[in-house]
């Protein structure tokens, strides 16, 4: 994993597991990966992982089964929705607007392209 | 876990340390940063005993390194920059050495030369700089040693063994263990190490978690020319400024070693300031 945001790399990770759990990669009440695995797999500081984790419990994305491991909670799908989207909303959007303000673009002209794209990845 | 106190220490003509003081804590993995000849490598020497404090005290695991009593030293594992490896089969090399160390598994060093894409067959006589160190990397790490110290270990490693690196040293690593890496290398290791270690001029220049410095410092790059000329460090870069500022909206940004070394050597006051603060 290439860590090119500027977000610190804790949160990049929380972003790497809201994706795998929104896509159904991973599913509600399934085993995720344990903190060493997935330090090891992205090659960071299982330090770091802890610290996503102990963040995604908080937001109720995964819950800790003591001796068992981490898991995909009930609630995973709906507060990674809004995690996500928030995020999104605050931080992804004004860029993009800043661009499209930029270059004179309008809103209605997305829509013909996003249709074509869901088309094409996510058919 | 090593505690120095007020560590002066010198070669023939030239002082290194004149009053150093630093703690190193387990669960950590410590990157020490420092410019050529600050003394990065007389510190690890002297904290796993193959150098003597001439004035002040190094305390490791509550041994005095430089006594090497057997207790201690089958505790440590040092990987120098410079070493000598004797030709001999990797074979002869485990069987040699990890008699010494009680808590050696033989499976881990099996995964981690795996890992490094060495086999086990092979023989110490006809592998170049860069296989030696992984072997050596590997006997360290499976000596599962509660203080490990690696002198630039990514130091003559190809692009592929250097993620293979990161890879080891997360999957080995765990909260009884301190690991120190000194290097210069910083974007090898950005994402391993949680604490950085500056050593300037014979003295800590600092030192501090890494999540501390992201929770008090941002980097980013910027287009507002008052945050850039008010920024604690800014360097221009092809879009924007890169800057380092006080992280004053409360969001985390990803750390930047390289901005931050320079930021401290050349802004140290200024920073400083901040976790003072």
């Amino acid at each position: 994993m290439q860590f090119r945001e500027s977000q610190a790399i804790y949160l990049q990770i929380a972003d790497y597991v809201c994706e795998k759990i929104l896509l159904k990669e991973w599913k509600v009440e399934e085993r995720i990966p344990s903190v060493r695995e997935l330090a090891v797999q992205l090659e960071v500081n299982p330090n770091t992982v802890m610290r996503t984790y102990e963040f995604l419990q908080q937001q109720e994305i995964i819950h800790n089964q003591r001796g068992i491991g981490y898991f995909v909670s009930p609630t995973a799908l709906k507060n990674s929705l809004t995690y996500r989207k928030n995020d999104f909303v605050e931080k992804d959007l004004p860029q993009v607007f800043r661009t499209m303000y930029l270059l004179g673009m309008d809103p209605d002209e997305l829509k013909p392209r996003f249709e074509k794209y869901k088309k094409q990845h996510f058919a | 876990m090593i505690q120095i106190q007020n560590l002066h220490f010198g070669y023939r003509r030239k002082k290194i340390f004149t009053g150093l003081n630093l703690k190193l804590e387990a669960g950590h993995i410590y990157g020490l940063l420092g410019k050529n000849g600050t003394g990065k490598s007389t510190l690890l020497k002297n904290i796993a005993g193959l150098l003597f404090p001439q004035e002040g005290t190094v305390s490791v695991l509550g041994y005095t390194p430089g006594k090497r009593q057997p207790a201690f030293l089958q505790d440590i594992f040092m990987v120098p920059e410079e070493f000598f490896l004797p030709d001999m089969p990797i074979e002869h090399l485990v069987r040699y050495h990890a008699p010494f160390y009680p808590k050696f598994n033989d499976d881990q060093f099996n995964r981690y030369i795996t890992e490094f894409d060495i086999p086990r067959s092979n023989t110490l006589q006809k592998m170049s700089y860069g296989q030696k160190k992984k072997v050596l990397i590997s006997l360290g790490l499976a000596c599962n040693t509660s203080v490990l110290l690696m002198d630039e270990p990514t130091n003559g490693l190809d692009i592929m063994s250097k993620s293979q690196f990161r890879k080891v040293i997360a999957g080995s690593f765990d909260e009884n263990k301190c690991i120190v890496i000194s290097t210069h290398q910083v974007k090898d290791l950005e994402s391993l190490i949680d604490r950085v270690t500056i050593i300037d001029e014979g003295r800590i220049l600092f030192d501090q978690t890494v999540d501390a410095i992201t929770r008090k410092l941002s980097f980013h790059i910027s287009f507002d020319s008052d945050e850039i000329k008010q920024a604690l460090f800014r360097e221009p870069s092809l879009r924007g400024n890169a800057v380092v500022t006080r992280n004053t909206h409360g969001d985390e940004s990803k750390l930047d070693l390289e901005l931050l070394y320079k930021a401290i050597v050349l802004n140290g006051n200024a920073i400083e300031s901040v976790f003072n603060a």
